[in-house]
């Protein structure tokens, strides 16, 4: 779980987490008994549709403010790091 | 020996023509300068939200109508998973209520290939891997550009109804012309605007179980595409064949060696743990989104053929013929120029010769040809249909009317094609019998080879100018007579 | 308990009158607000940032347009108090956490734009529980804010800061964010009046996400009045933000004093414990509305109680992609790595905090292939049953009262290692976020040892009107040492 959340945690603390989380699960578990066979699930509050915005071009952000804000920066780009797998 | 088949399906990544990104108000551009098309949103800064972009849904509706798809109430899914091109480590993306669905593609051969669905998605940063060739499993780190975050794409999902690299191909062409002629997309593989991942596997011939398939990916021209197809289905048949099993995994292209490599991806797949956009609303296709999708769209290359097909046989299907007028029919939609046979037709041309003109000769400057009026066309092809103009007369006309446009009547007396009339053909035959009798003799005698001659004499007599077909009856009226 | 009162700046409503007849200046207003920050801030820590140049800047902006004859707004030369999960450009926003500290953002919040344009003057940004995950700001990277009313215990959480610097007098408003309670409830246990709007009132745009189905931003004031004013200027329709309804700011000030005569007013009885002050609060709270005019009934709502653990399936999962973009990547901290992968789980192993950590993996898990649907598709099912219930309910009354949280603050670290304790003080101000419902704390009485007792009062959606009514005669009826402001 933390690997799929890039979590890095040493022991003492997957430890700890196991143990709370447990604990969370079990007190949540009364979600999961619930019986809802025709209830429909809520994505949001309120059933509002297509809401769409024109293709008009807004200015973008100035790229020196952007890559200020970068932890490395190289070459108008953001540095990282070697990627070790290809993209999904 | 077993027989295998194969079995390929196609998803292609279209990048739609917007203006706009589809979630924010940055230029949808190829090759500015990098990281200068961004914003909070596409960069997916703290605090930002996503707004769709309406264009981007007309578009997405206008591919799935022109893949004979049903336009569906969607929404909006999260793709959970981390790489460093995706700025907010999920994708936005369209997951089990997609906004086209149950589609097909009829290929110019008439054979069509199942669409399964056509959905909406954003597309990611572009990383450029530095060091070690630029390949990135030798790199020693990598740069990311977000100009292409956020731009709107449309992934179009085949079924796996494709049973050869050759018809891959066709179907990435086909697909790949109607994105175009529908404005929809500039389709340029090379840019980066239309990307192809193919799904191949193989079964023995008559089976209906599907063998275990391999995704490949890094194609990026048709030949490409076939190529990796034909290479894959070997490798995959002589694993079979040697006793081992296929394994699933996902393969690249290599262009440079010819063959797939395994990408060797330490972690278990992916779990991207869907869950719908709260950020966003669902899309409804209404009568708004439907009318903006649909104008200025004309009637699709499948559609076209058949219309032609019908015009020129009395019969829609595409059935391989003889005569060649498959070829040309199919020839004449790619080009555009079924507009002009249709509309020289209606002006009451020869269909077979309205269809063979277009083909053939009008081929050979499409440009010039889709400006041609079609009943001036179709004035010149009655022309030659009467027998007043030969079939060399017809083409230069035709070329004299691509050229410099101008009236085909007045085009015919300038270059001195007037039909000769019937007492001028035939005082001419009689001059060629009178200074040939042997020949004549022969020909009264059944030689039917020798007419050819004859009528040879006649043409180069007369420059050209006589019909073959009047003087070839000229003659045999004479003979009976 | 040793607070006292504290000299108060006066209404909103007042400051921006004499700002605007040029009686007072904004900078003499600001200054004002800067003392009383720099005696107390020590103490309280409220502040992540305190921004004295932009804010001068700022009131001598409005000044310079009240001396051209020119209208600031409504909230001339008022100031006010950001929690620092609110883009403001170029002023650091960190959510309390280390993955952001020193983070400037390009741009500002759309709440934070209309505060400027309706001449506010923001001071600074208020500490958090680290990305608004808590109800005590114990979880905030750099310390925690201390209860004006008692150093010794919790401002409540998770916009702790804004609320103590509301109830110690530093600023007559502020606004924070409320995903399961963290404005109401932290508004009850600092004695100030705290409100959540309806689902899609407010723009989200510009608020660091935790749980985007459930935040909201919304105001902290002294008075009933002022949280009304604030409310009207932030709320309306944004395009920057899909989920924002598309209607105009609700106006609430008009119909705030027409009285509670013939409303009906339902105490929801699941929330009541016996031998609880807090419930004791909301019964006493009913009897005034009753004495006011209104009718008051109790009713049982049983498929509210579903709402703990719903919330608690549905904001972690949400969370725990919201803040996957904090990758080290793009902006804030990077902890570096032999690779990416390694690169981003060192960052974030570091620069989150337990409580964000414990809710992100919570909410992957709820996600994760096999789970989805006994999990997070479950708990969307729930809702949908708190839904129904609360529209059940609304159809014989037209506002619902309840405890704003079962206990009064309590003492730093009692409930920090706990965390189901900790999540316990969200059980009555959770079902209507679930709802997208507004609700409102209204400070309505004191503790055996003096501690602030909050009483929420609950409309349905676009009920804010009706709702900050009956929070006007609450107020009404409470005695003034109730709420605040106070000196420690």
């Amino acid at each position: 779980m933390a690997r799929l959340a890039r979590l890095a945690l040493d022991e003492d603390e997957v430890g700890r987490y196991a143990m709370q989380l447990s604990a969370i699960l079990e007190h949540v578990d009364a979600v999961r008994r619930l019986d809802t066979a025709d209830v429909p699930p809520t994505a949001h509050p309120f059933p509002v549709e297509n809401v769409l915005r024109s293709d008009t071009e807004r200015p973008s952000l100035d790229r020196e403010a952007v890559l200020a804000q970068a932890p490395v920066a190289e070459n108008d780009r953001f540095r990282v790091p070697r990627i070790m797998g290809e993209a999904p | 020996m077993t027989e295998y088949e194969t079995v390929v399906g196609l998803e292609v990544h279209c990048e739609l023509a917007t203006a706009t990104k589809l979630f924010c108000g940055c230029r949808n551009a190829f090759g500015d300068e990098p990281n200068t098309n961004v914003c909070p949103v596409c960069l997916g800064l703290p605090g930002s939200l996503p707004v769709i972009n309406r264009r981007a849904v007309e578009l997405a509706l206008r591919i799935g109508a022109a893949l004979n798809c049903t336009a569906q109430r969607s929404i909006f899914h999260r793709k959970n998973y981390f790489y460093p091109d995706m700025p907010k480590d999920y994708q936005i993306s369209q997951y089990d209520e997609p906004i086209n669905v149950d589609g097909w593609l009829e290929l110019p051969d008439g054979s069509r290939v199942g669409v399964e669905r056509a959905h909406m998605e954003e597309d990611t940063g572009k990383t450029t891997h530095v060091g070690g060739g630029g390949r990135i499993h030798e790199a020693s780190y990598s740069l990311v550009d977000y100009n292409r975050a956020g731009v709107p794409l449309v992934e179009i999902v085949s079924r796996p109804d494709i049973r050869s690299a050759a018809q891959a191909r066709a179907y990435v062409d086909e697909l790949r012309s109607i994105l175009v002629a529908t404005g929809v997309s500039d389709g340029r593989m090379e840019e980066g605007s239309l990307r192809v991942d193919a799904n191949v596997s193989v079964r023995p011939v008559g089976s209906t179980e599907f063998g275990t398939r391999c995704e490949v990916k890094n194609l990026n021209s048709l030949r490409s595409l076939e190529r990796a197809i034909d290479y894959e289905v070997e490798r995959q048949i002589a694993l079979i064949e040697s006793g081992e099993r296929v394994a699933q995994e996902t393969r690249h292209w290599d262009e440079g060696d010819s063959s797939t490599h395994s990408m060797r991806s330490k972690e278990e797949a992916n779990d991207y743990r869907y869950f719908p956009e709260p950020d966003l609303t669902p899309l409804l296709p209404d009568a708004r989104l439907l009318a903006a999708a649909a104008e200025g769209v004309g009637p699709m290359p499948a559609e076209r053929r058949h219309r032609l097909s019908d015009l020129v046989s009395g019969n829609s299907e595409l059935a391989t013929r003889r005569d060649g007028s498959t070829d040309q029919v199919v020839t004449v939609v790619d080009l555009g120029l079924d507009e002009l046979v249709v509309g020289a037709v209606a002006a009451g041309a020869d269909p077979r010769l309205a269809l063979a003109r277009a083909a053939n000769e009008a081929a050979a400057n499409p440009d010039a040809a889709k400006l041609l009026d079609p009943a001036a066309f179709a004035a010149l092809l009655k022309m030659e249909s009467s027998g007043q103009l030969s079939a060399t007369q017809s083409k230069e006309v035709l070329a004299e009317l691509m050229t410099h446009g101008g009236d085909p009547g007045q085009i015919v007396a300038r270059l001195g094609y007037q039909a000769m009339d019937a007492a001028a053909l035939g005082s001419m035959v009689d001059d060629v019998i009178a200074s040939n009798l042997e020949e004549w003799q022969r020909y009264c005698g059944g030689d039917e080879k020798v007419a050819q001659f004859l009528l040879g004499q006649v043409m180069r007599a007369s420059k050209g100018r006589a019909n073959g077909k009047l003087v070839a009856a000229a003659f045999a009226a004479r003979r009976k007579a | 308990m040793t607070a006292s009162p504290a000299p108060e700046l006066g209404s909103l409503a007042g400051i921006a009158a004499s700002v605007r007849a040029g009686e007072r200046s904004a900078r003499a207003v600001l200054a004002v607000s800067l003392d009383r920050v720099r005696e107390l801030e020590g103490d309280l820590h409220c502040f992540n940032e305190v921004t004295v140049e932009a804010a001068e800047a700022d009131a001598d902006a409005v000044d310079r347009l009240v001396r051209s004859g020119l209208d600031p707004g409504p909230l001339a030369g008022v100031p006010v108090a950001l929690k620092d999960n609110l883009c403001t450009v170029g002023i650091p926003t960190t959510c309390s956490s280390k993955i952001l500290a020193g983070w400037l953002p390009p741009y500002d919040a759309t709440v934070v734009s209309r505060l400027r344009d309706a001449g506010a003057v923001a001071i600074g940004k208020t500490n958090l529980d680290e990305f608004a995950m808590g109800s005590s700001t114990e979880n905030s990277a750099f310390g925690p804010t201390r209860n004006p009313w008692d150093l010794g215990r919790v401002p409540g959480g998770s916009s702790g800061g804004s609320a103590a610097a509301v109830a110690a007098g530093m600023v007559p408003l502020a606004f924070g964010s409320d995903t399961g309670g963290s404005i109401r409830q932290p508004a009850a246990l600092c004695g100030i009046v705290g409100v959540k709007p309806t689902y899609g009132v407010v723009s989200r745009y510009g608020l660091i996400a935790f749980a985007s189905s459930l935040d909201q931003i919304g105001p902290f004031a002294i008075t009933v009045a002022d949280a009304a004013l604030g409310l009207e200027v932030i709320a309306g329709h944004d395009p920057m933000d899909s989920t924002s309804l598309d209607r105009p700011a609700p106006s609430l000030l008009a119909t705030l004093d027409a009285g509670v005569s013939g409303l009906r007013v339902g105490i929801v009885a699941d929330f009541l414990s016996e031998g609880s002050e807090c419930g004791d609060a909301v019964v006493a709270a009913a009897e005034a509305l009753a004495v006011a005019g209104a009718k008051v009934d109790q009713v049982r709502i049983p498929d509210l109680l579903l709402g703990l653990p719903a919330y608690y399936v549905i904001a972690p999962a949400e969370a725990s992609s919201n803040l996957s973009r904090y990758d080290g990547v793009r902006y804030g901290l990077r902890v570096d790595g032999p690779d990416t992968e390694t690169m981003n789980a060192r960052t974030r192993g570091e620069g989150f905090g337990a409580e964000v950590k414990r809710r992100i993996m919570m909410g992957t898990y709820a996600l994760s292939a096999g789970y989805y649907d006994a999990y997070y598709g479950q708990a969307q099912k729930a809702r949908t049953l708190v839904i129904r219930a609360f529209e059940a309910a609304y159809r014989d009354f037209d506002v619902l009262l309840t405890p704003t949280t079962p206990s009064v603050a309590f003492p730093f670290g009692s409930k920090v290692d706990d965390p189901i304790e900790m999540y316990m003080c969200d059980l009555c101000s959770i079902p209507s976020s679930l709802a997208g419902h507004p609700a409102a704390s209204v400070p309505f009485a004191l503790s055996p040892e003096g501690l602030p007792i909050g009483v929420q009062v609950l409309a349905p959606a676009l009920g804010e009107a009706v709702m900050m009514r009956v929070a006007a005669s609450l107020e009404a009826a409470a005695p003034r040492e109730a709420r605040g402001p106070v000196s420690p």
